[in-house]
């Protein structure tokens, strides 16, 4: 089980063919009249059969989709996916001259589309061998090459005396509804496949996504897994053309991995969610256009995985907006804490040094106007921050109504007051700094200082490590124009 | 041009025979010949678009050879490539690739675990070891788009240190890293090479390849020397190496890298 863990393409494949074994069995098992709620109303034996293989479809192109995503090659997914359009159009034109009415079975139009989408790639190899054509003109060239010459063939076919070519344009823009149990084994099966491919030969494809030229070196035969990539994408957008479409299948290769890339940065995590999104996407689709007479489903797939890419964007764990802010919200209230502790702390070593008080706890107390002068603060920050550290209870108010910092407050404070005076004295001693210019820069930099950088601090600057000690301030030497030089007389 | 034995060296790690190579807008290499000697850490030096990295990505047939023999260990690359660990300059990944430090150096035993078996707790171990050595352990879990420039320098070479190869090829390792990482680096050649293995190191450092090295290549387009750094590292062959470009041979070899296109 630990290695299967380890390994996350193995895992997706395992619970994808028991998803693929599984559902259809079940759906044809609850086919019966026991299937009388609402519920089951609307999902109809036909529309569970094509959510089956819809969510299945999805689920495949978020696995291969993240291979070409990792590559930056998305645009792939756009040659292979325009260019298997004439391959649909010849298929169905031989088939029908082999046997009238039969030119729709999808095996032989899946094969056709197959062959001309390797075609495409393979123009695209010889453009970009003669090196002469940037790279994306040349898929530019051969997208539209193919795809026009698709629409040729398409509209020829359309004025074919036989009846059986309307809907072939249903190819484009998708059409799940007109699955049937056959189809969606054929989908089951070799969306299997892919997947199994996918998850034994995972490590593999992951080194040369990563370090081609390494790869290279290790003996892994790179070109052959390059064309390994270009094949399962071939095979999902075969798959795939039926439910969402040629022109959409692109957008369920892509869009499940760049959102999934949002909520983690492992990639076997990153296959996983991708999966997920893109069979969560495939089956809403499905879903809706059922309840929804008359919308297109292969689009609507579509809008869905954008809606997943956006809901991302905003709110992913790893690179999301709302993450993102909330760390950088977290980090400013941090390096406030940081200011007004170790402002309280020069403070109250002030006046220990002025009264008879023996530790920081004891002093007398103090007002914010003299915490106020102590620094200067981002105007109107200093109440916030203040009222933070009471609730924080880093301070607490005397019957006088004057403040005084608590046991843990005086801890924390000291090492505030520690850290940022290691900084100082580091900076003046090994970087050449002046006392007087030497603040500002210690600012900034402290809050960023891990603990580890603080023990390193310390093992140079204080040797001895005497408890914890706060060395004094570098500043107090030279006079500066603080309240400090002007309090003590 | 003075006469030289065309077989190659069976027992250098390295042994390259009139190599050539004209590839689409890399440097032009003339005539390559060049023996490492095992045991000891090698420094190629040369000024820009001398043609350092091309040597070495054609030497591991990276980049086509137009002519000329490169064997390791007196075998071709193929047998032997276990044996050879490749360092690529640190700049020819993404960084923000979605791996962390520990996935990136267990690659370095991919070679090893072979076709679609799945890594093991073992090779994790292993990696985690390489890693030690480097002193990024405690980075193994973190994610390498976090990096510094000398850390992920770091993490590649304990990608190859991974692979426990016995010749270690670098691609100017010590280009825009810290202080501390050239010397934490160096300090592991001189591990490797108290192992009796051998580096062969793309350099750019004159002043600190006299310090680490203790052979020395001379490259610009053309071997200008190459031996023992105290030999080699004369203000004649310097000059050779360094001054001013040689105008025929460049144009010559601009046709030819035109011709070399494909």
């Amino acid at each position: 089980m630990k290695t299967v863990c380890h390994h996350p393409g193995w895992l997706v494949s395992v619970v994808l063919i028991w998803i693929v074994w599984g559902t259809p069995s079940q759906a044809s098992a609850n086919d019966g009249p026991v299937a009388t709620s609402q519920a089951m109303a609307i999902l109809s034996y036909n529309t569970r059969i094509v959510l089956a293989g819809t969510a299945l479809l999805g689920a495949c192109c978020g696995a291969v989709g993240t291979h070409l995503f990792l590559r930056r090659r998305a645009l792939l997914g756009d040659v292979v996916s325009h260019a298997a359009l004439p391959g649909v159009c010849l298929a169905f034109l031989v088939q029908e001259s082999l046997q009238p009415g039969s030119g729709k079975s999808l095996g032989g139009l899946m094969l056709g589309a197959g062959a001309s989408a390797l075609a495409g790639v393979a123009c695209l190899e010889g453009i970009r061998r003669t090196r002469r054509l940037p790279d994306d003109a040349a898929l530019a060239i051969v997208l539209s090459l193919f795809f026009g010459l698709g629409v040729v063939l398409l509209s020829i076919i359309q004025r074919l005396p036989t009846g059986s070519a309307a809907g072939l344009a249903d190819f484009l823009f998708g059409k799940p509804a007109g699955l049937l149990l056959g189809d969606v084994l054929l989908i089951g099966g070799l969306s299997a496949i892919v997947l199994i491919v996918c998850g034994l030969l995972w490590k593999e494809l992951l080194v040369v996504s990563f370090d081609a030229a390494f790869a290279v070196t290790q003996g892994w035969p790179v070109r052959a897994l390059d064309l390994l990539v270009v094949l399962l994408v071939t095979a999902v957008t075969v798959i795939g053309m039926q439910c969402v479409g040629l022109l959409l299948v692109v957008a369920l290769l892509i869009i499940p991995p760049a959102a999934a890339r949002y909520w983690t940065d492992r990639v076997g995590t990153l296959i996983l969610v991708s999966s997920g999104i893109g069979a969560l996407s495939a089956a809403s689709g499905v879903l809706l256009s059922a309840i929804t007479p008359k919308l297109a489903a292969g689009a609507v797939i579509v809008v869905c995985a954008a809606a997943a890419f956006v809901l991302s964007l905003l709110f992913g764990f790893q690179r999301g907006a709302y993450h993102r802010w909330r760390q950088q919200r977290r980090a400013q209230r941090h390096a406030g804490r940081h200011d007004l502790l170790r402002a309280s702390f020069e403070l109250v070593e002030r006046k220990l040094a002025e009264s008879n008080a023996t530790d920081d706890v004891t002093v007398p107390g103090w007002s914010l106007a003299q915490l106020e002068t102590m620094r200067s603060w981002t105007p109107g920050r200093l109440p916030g921050l203040w009222r933070a550290a009471i609730r924080d209870g880093f301070v607490r108010a005397d019957a006088a109504g004057l403040y005084h910092l608590t046991a843990e407050g005086a801890r924390q404070a000291r090492a505030a007051a520690r850290q940022h005076r290691l900084w100082e004295l580091y900076l003046i001693q090994y970087a050449g700094r002046h006392p007087v210019d030497v603040d500002p820069d210690a600012d900034v930099a402290e809050h960023m200082l891990d603990p580890l950088i603080v023990r390193e601090l310390e093992s140079l600057l204080q040797p001895d490590h005497a408890a914890n000690r706060v060395p004094a301030s570098p500043h107090d030497a030279p006079a500066r124009a603080t309240p400090q030089a002007e309090a003590t007389p | 041009m003075p006469l030289h034995d065309h077989t190659p060296n069976s027992d250098a790690p390295l042994s390259i025979r009139d190599l050539t190579v004209a590839y689409h807008r890399q440097p032009v290499l003339w005539d390559i010949d060049f023996d490492a000697p095992p045991g000891r850490l090698i420094a190629i030096v040369g000024p820009n678009g001398a043609g350092k990295s091309t040597l070495i990505k054609s030497v591991l047939e990276l980049l086509p050879r137009l002519s000329g023999e490169v064997s390791f260990f007196g075998r071709p690359f193929a047998e032997v490539r276990q044996r050879v660990a490749y360092v690529p300059q640190r700049t020819s990944v993404d960084w923000d690739f979605p791996v962390n430090v520990l996935d990136v150096v267990t690659m370095g035993l991919y070679g090893r675990i072979g076709w679609c078996r799945p890594v093991r707790a073992t090779h994790r171990r292993e990696a985690l070891a390489a890693l030690e050595k480097v002193e990024l352990a405690e980075f193994a879990q973190r994610q390498i788009s976090q990096l510094s420039g000398g850390q992920q320098q770091r993490v590649f070479l304990a990608r190859a240190l991974a692979q426990q190869a016995d010749l270690y090829l670098l691609d100017e390792p010590f280009a825009g890293v810290d202080a501390a990482t050239e010397r934490a680096l160096i300090e592991l050649l001189r591990q490797l090479r108290s192992a009796g293995k051998t580096a062969v190191v793309v350099h750019h450092d004159l002043q600190t390849a006299a310090e680490y090295f203790d052979d020395v290549l001379l490259l610009n387009l053309r071997v200008v020397a190459a031996g023992p750094m105290a030999e080699v590292l004369t203000s004649e062959n310097l000059r050779r190496t360094y001054g001013g470009k040689l105008a025929l041979l460049d144009q010559v070899g601009h046709e030819m890298s035109l011709r070399g296109r494909r």
